[in-house]
């Protein structure tokens, strides 16, 4: 009843959804319609929006312009899996500390993982540089997943924390009382139990690894066959003659991966992060 | 339940000589690797960043310098400007980001067919690297041969191509555009979280006493969202602030300066000229401006909410 809307509030919700969704989709449509635009109509001025030849030729003609597209793409994958892949190896049992033991310290220790959230990588490049230096990795594939670790793990314990707190305690002292050490109760009872919860805090992570690949590619690695895609096109970008139907092919089959999963796995996704919003 | 436990955890376990950690000891043992870890990527680095600052550090080597760099910068005339200009991009980007944010949080809260669908539609900006979202706005923003000048022309509003990111005020603009587009799906999604965990009691109690969508709105939904909407605030503020791929795939600070950030800036000169020392002088500038910045907020957050009451 109370949820009724009249048929002109319906009318201007959905106008104004549109609206909205335009905003939102418009440039992501404009990529792949320019990616079907064969090159004369693209540089074509002024703009002209429908042609009537449109095509997927620019889709197997951008595999000769970037060479390395398919090292790029396969690049940005691993990444983001070696990235979400440690992150995860720090964040469950320091995101298990925080919302279930005490401990000394436990609050400076959690202001200090949040407060790291002030700093994006573009701050601290030079120091950072320089310990990846000291540290061999300049160059390397380590270079981009060193760095994307560190400026993951707070958010992965702050979300893995609130989904923590929800499972009962319960089962955790049950396996107490039968003898099971600390660390068994988090490998047998507790992990197991949280497999959901790791699943949404894995996509976020790697959502977020696969996101944040261009600063730290193009101030870290200057090797060509590591370069992830989002760096790895970049470079065509200054070119004099962008052929900007193969560009945006190439980027819209390179982003495949995480949308493919990000679809897979939206409705886990909502909701995971939704609970993680609510609770504070 | 507790039987599918005992069939897993009892025989493995002598019950004899047993002996459980502190509960302090392994916590510890928990948290101490991440712990580290950031310690050795961002802690360190920050105190080596303020060490830096003192010194003339180039590729070649290092001197100390006292607060010569810090003496420059706030001397050059150019560098108050990159201030303001990124307080203003901060300030304007954040304001459109949560006002989008709210209506389209409350659009897609309606109780609609086709909700489902519109919510993931929201959300590829978000899921999609930055910097290949930025590619397609620079296409987008092309004089001769972009969508947006080409409507422009159609319409009648220019004559001529006009290339977005070539003039300094349009360049500033057009850079916030894109910035609010990268961010706006991340504050409409939170917002929604908030507004889906806001009871129907409330609602209902209000309804049955003729209160109108917007009173609801106004009186319900907006205070429950608060805390929801204010930690958005400062985490958005911070990262506009902080935004560095936007700015540089489109412009890279230019034309003319015109959308040199604080960030942009730092990056030019410490990795573009290799000059680390003055580099690290503007990023403890930053770092203390957004600390700074913080702590006003969180001060006159706490002010309002005594005042009005809120939790």
């Amino acid at each position: 009843m109370m949820d009724r809307y009249t048929l002109l509030q319906k009318i201007g919700l959905y106008a104004a959804i549109a609206v909205f969704l335009t905003f939102v989709l418009l440039p992501l449509f404009e990529m792949f319609m320019t990616s079907l635009r064969p090159t004369e109509h693209l540089f074509r001025s002024p703009y002209v929006f429908w042609s009537k030849d449109f095509s997927f030729d620019a889709y197997s003609k951008m595999w000769e312009t970037v060479p390395l597209l398919g090292r790029y793409i396969w690049n940005s994958v691993y990444i983001a899996s070696m990235v979400t892949g440690i992150t995860m190896i720090f964040v469950i049992p320091a995101a298990y500390a925080f919302a279930r033991l005490e401990f000394p310290f436990k609050t400076a220790t959690l202001g200090l993982f949040l407060g790291v959230n002030m700093f994006t990588g573009a701050v601290l490049l030079i120091p950072l540089y320089r310990v990846l230096r000291t540290l061999g990795l300049l160059n390397t594939y380590w270079a981009m997943i060193v760095p994307g670790v560190a400026f993951l793990i707070p958010t992965g314990i702050w979300l893995l924390r609130t989904y923590l707190e929800k499972i009962p305690r319960e089962l955790e002292e049950a396996a107490y009382v039968d003898g099971a050490t600390r660390m068994y109760t988090l490998r047998r009872v507790v992990i197991p139990l949280a497999v959901p919860g790791l699943i949404v805090v894995g996509v976020s992570v790697f959502i977020g690894a696969y996101a944040q690949q261009f600063l730290f590619a193009i101030t870290f690695n200057q090797v060509r066959e590591l370069q992830p895609l989002p760096a790895g096109l970049y470079e065509f970008i200054g070119y004099q003659s962008v052929t900007w139907n193969e560009m945006m092919a190439a980027a819209l089959v390179g982003v495949l991966p995480v949308m493919g999963i990000f679809l897979f796995l939206q409705k886990y996704l909502v909701a995971g992060l939704t609970a993680g919003a609510v609770k504070e | 339940m507790s039987e599918a436990i005992d069939r897993h955890v009892a025989p493995k376990v002598d019950r004899t000589k047993r002996r459980v950690l502190p509960e302090g000891v392994f916590a510890w043992m928990l948290v101490a690797p991440a712990l580290f870890f950031i310690i050795l990527i961002v802690a360190w680095p920050l105190v080596e960043t303020i060490r830096l600052s003192f010194t003339d550090a180039r590729l070649g080597g290092e001197n100390y310098v006292g607060f010569e760099n810090y003496n420059d910068l706030f001397t050059d005339r150019r560098f108050h400007a990159t201030i303001v200009r990124t307080f203003y991009w901060m300030f304007l980007s954040v304001g459109l980001k949560l006002v989008l944010g709210l209506i389209g949080a409350t659009l897609l809260n309606a109780a609609i067919p086709g909700k489902g669908l519109f919510r993931v539609l929201v959300m590829p900006p978000w899921v999609i690297p930055i910097a290949i979202g930025c590619m397609g706005w620079l296409w987008l923003y092309n004089g001769y041969f972009g969508l947006l000048s080409g409507m422009a022309q159609k319409t009648g509003l220019t004559d001529a191509p006009f290339e977005f990111l070539a003039h300094k005020t349009s360049a500033f603009y057009s850079a916030i555009v894109t910035d609010v587009w990268v961010g706006t799906p991340m504050v409409t999604l939170f917002l929604l979280a908030a507004m889906q965990g806001v009871s129907r009691d409330l609602y209902e109690a209000a309804w049955v006493d003729g209160a109108g969508r917007w009173y609801r709105f106004r009186r319900i939904t907006l205070p429950q969202i608060m805390p929801v909407l204010v930690s958005m605030a400062l985490l958005s503020a911070i990262w506009t602030f902080n935004s560095f791929e936007i700015i540089w795939i489109l412009t890279q600070g230019g034309p003319r300066g015109a959308t040199t950030t604080l960030i942009v800036d730092t990056y030019k000169v410490a990795i573009g000229n290799y000059k680390f020392g003055e580099g690290a002088a503007r990023a403890v500038v930053i770092v203390t401006l957004l600390a700074i910045f913080s702590l006003v907020y969180l001060f006159f957050l706490n002010k309002v909410n005594k005042r009005f009451g809120g939790k």
